[in-house]
């Protein structure tokens, strides 16, 4: 039996801002991954991957990250999707400054 | 100091001119992010985690009071109010916006800067001494030969489509503060029978295979310098392993190829490359020479210093910690720490940027360096100022007396900002120094360095930390290995594994392990850490670390 698919979110960095952004359903970017739209299906994620990608002029290396459902949306499952999604930890920058 | 020619500012301004052309055809779609990343990465703009880095280079380490201020410019305006220094003697800037990078630029080229060549598969910015110029033990600044290093490889022809970055390091002196034997080549200046020459190291490396660099050749006459760099580089060029990135470098190609048949290889090219060189190179570098003369030292006494020495213990622990033997009489070299307990290794705001320029210009002759240890340096003092020095240092958080202790670590910027990081770094610095620093113990520890990387590229130096910790991801748990007796000085030595890795949590009390260990069984205070180790071996320290371990063996 095949493995279940892991739940993900497309995500890249903005061109001009550099800032970490996630598509939402109506195929926009977002900067809150609670926003962001959750994939369930492998094929779908691959052709949303293939749209996030076809569009350079808005943002650059989009790539799936796993998530899970939570209260607020969906949260990451790895680490690095976690501090991707707040900001560095040493000073009050990035996402959590505008929290 | 160098001063650019008219060549140089033409250059550069050259180069913006084309870099903001660049910037716009990217944001104007005419140019893809693939075609467009190499560009950018040639004037140091990189891609992080949370938005892009600027990487500016600050050749051999040297900056004049006026680069300085216009840093601390930079950062407050078109950055967050500060600046990162790094283990390779640069600034970067981390929250640039794209469109702001080309005036960034400008403003570093009205004060002789730039971002060219900090960054992709090209002969990076030259590090050096941090010394230079001002060590006691100098046999001759290093800093022109940088110069003239730093003008042979910008934009050379040959060498821009390298097959992987390179880094060379210069030292003027038998004491090793550019750990050159961790460089693509490292140069040490050295003068045999009346006459001066280089020793050449090449091969070195950290990173994936770390490597220490074997000595090329023992003594290299001054004139023979860049057509032998030539031959090195071209002999590299041609061999270097572009099949594979983690093979690449020429630590690789010196190992698969051997020393010796490296050797032979260099002297065929250098039988052709030296032809090509008329001794122009020779008269450019008289030149530079010229510009890094020695300041006009003062003649005068030492009392004011005397004074507060005896009185003051602050300034007492400052001075001792702080400062290193001068090679001008009544002169000292004084280590500003950006490593204040708790605060981010290497990082200044844009206030304690200006508060350093105001001071170099005052008492300084208009000089700092950054040293590849992530502090900042004024060159040339002289003692009577130390006092006043030090009054302004304590008003801006930069009178931190931990130069060279267990708390003047070393971080990598790790997954905090990073986007190769595979673990944080900067959040463990602080905790280790804080840590240390409530014990107050670490004066009584000693001389102790603690290098951290957040990743296998080793950017923080953790293989030759007396203490070296790296970061990994652990089935998606940062995981810290550690790494006991590197060397990163002229005695240079790859750190051994203690064995398995720590999390997060417990990284700190590991370390306070290994320190606690080493109290126990140094012969006295006098013998440091790294003479410790090099004594006992990693036994004691892997029976205190995995007490566990231990006790199976002893059931076994």
């Amino acid at each position: 039996m095949p493995r279940d698919f892991t739940p993900k979110v497309v995500t890249a960095n903005a061109l001009l801002e550099g800032d970490v952004v996630y598509l939402d359903d109506n195929g926009n970017w977002t900067r809150d991954l609670a926003r962001a739209a959750v994939i369930t299906d492998e094929a779908d994620a691959q052709v949303r991957l293939l749209d996030a990608s076809s569009r350079p002029a808005e943002a650059v290396g989009a790539y799936l990250a796993d998530v899970k459902p939570g209260p607020n949306g969906p949260e990451p499952v790895h680490f690095r999707e976690e501090f991707r999604r707040t900001g560095p930890s040493n000073h009050c920058h990035g996402k959590q400054a505008d929290l | 100091m160098y001063s650019y020619s008219d060549f140089d500012a033409a250059f550069v301004a050259e180069r913006n001119r084309q870099f903001r052309a660049q910037v716009e055809r990217r944001i104007d779609g005419s140019l893809t992010e693939d075609e467009f990343k190499p560009l950018r990465l040639m004037n140091g703009l990189y891609l992080q985690l949370h938005a892009y880095m600027l990487r500016v280079a600050v050749p051999y380490g040297t900056l004049s009071a006026a680069q300085m201020r216009q840093l601390a410019y930079i950062a407050e305006r078109w950055d967050k109010g500060y600046g990162h220094f790094t283990t390779r003697q640069n600034i970067q800037f981390n929250w640039p916006q794209l469109r702001d990078v080309p005036d960034m630029l400008d403003a570093l080229a009205e004060v002789q800067m730039h971002a060219i060549q900090t960054s992709g598969n090209t002969i990076r910015n030259v590090t050096a001494d941090h010394f230079s110029g001002a060590a006691a033990d100098e046999v001759a600044d290093p800093r022109p030969v940088a110069e003239l290093i730093r003008q042979w490889s910008t934009d050379h022809p040959e060498f821009q489509f390298l097959p992987r970055k390179f880094k060379i390091a210069v030292t003027g002196s038998q004491a090793d503060r550019a750990v050159i034997r961790a460089h693509d080549i490292g140069l040490r200046v050295l003068e045999r029978n009346g006459e001066q020459g280089y020793e050449v190291i090449v091969g070195g490396g950290l990173g994936r295979t770390p490597m220490i660099g074997k000595t090329l050749t023992e003594f290299l006459p001054k004139a023979d310098l860049l057509p032998y760099l030539e031959a090195i580089v071209s002999v590299w060029n041609l061999l270097g392993r572009r099949d594979n990135k983690f093979k690449a470098r020429i630590k690789i190609t010196v190992h698969e190829n051997g020393i010796d048949e490296i050797r032979r290889l260099v002297d065929d090219r250098f039988a052709e490359t030296r032809t090509a060189f008329s001794g122009v190179d020779q008269e450019m570098l008289r030149a530079i020479e010229a510009q890094f003369a020695a300041p006009a030292f003062k003649q005068s006494g030492t009392e004011a210093y005397d004074t507060a020495y005896d009185a003051d213990p602050v300034f007492r622990s400052w001075a001792d910690t702080n400062l290193t033997a001068h090679r001008a009489d009544g002169y000292a070299i004084v280590q500003i720490s950006l490593k204040a307990h708790g605060a981010t290794p290497g990082d200044a705001s844009a206030e304690q940027m200006r508060v350093m320029a105001d001071l170099a210009e005052q008492y300084a002759h208009g000089e700092l360096r950054v040293s590849h240890e992530q502090n900042i340096v004024l060159p040339h003092v002289h003692k009577s100022d130390l006092p006043q020095i030090h009054a302004v240092l304590q008003q801006h958080g930069l009178a931190t007396a931990n130069i060279g202790l267990i708390s003047d670590i070393i971080a990598c910027p790790g997954m905090d900002y990073c986007a190769l990081a595979t673990a944080r770094s900067i959040p463990i610095a602080q905790q280790i120094a804080t840590r240390f620093d409530d014990l107050k113990r670490e004066h009584e520890i000693g001389d102790l360095k603690i290098k951290i990387s957040g990743c296998i590229n080793a950017c923080g130096h953790h293989h030759v930390g007396h203490i070296g910790i790296l970061g990994l991801d652990r089935a998606g748990v940062e995981n810290y290995q550690i790494t006991l007796g590197g060397d990163h000085t002229e005695n240079a030595a790859l750190g051994q594994r203690t064995g398995p890795g720590f999390p997060a949590e417990e990284i700190v009390g590991a370390v306070e392990t290994i320190v606690d260990t080493y109290l126990d069984i140094r012969t006295s205070a006098e013998e440091t850490f790294i003479e410790t180790f090099r004594r006992t071996g990693m036994a004691p320290f892997k029976a205190a670390l995995y007490p566990e371990k231990e006790e199976k063996r002893d059931a076994a």
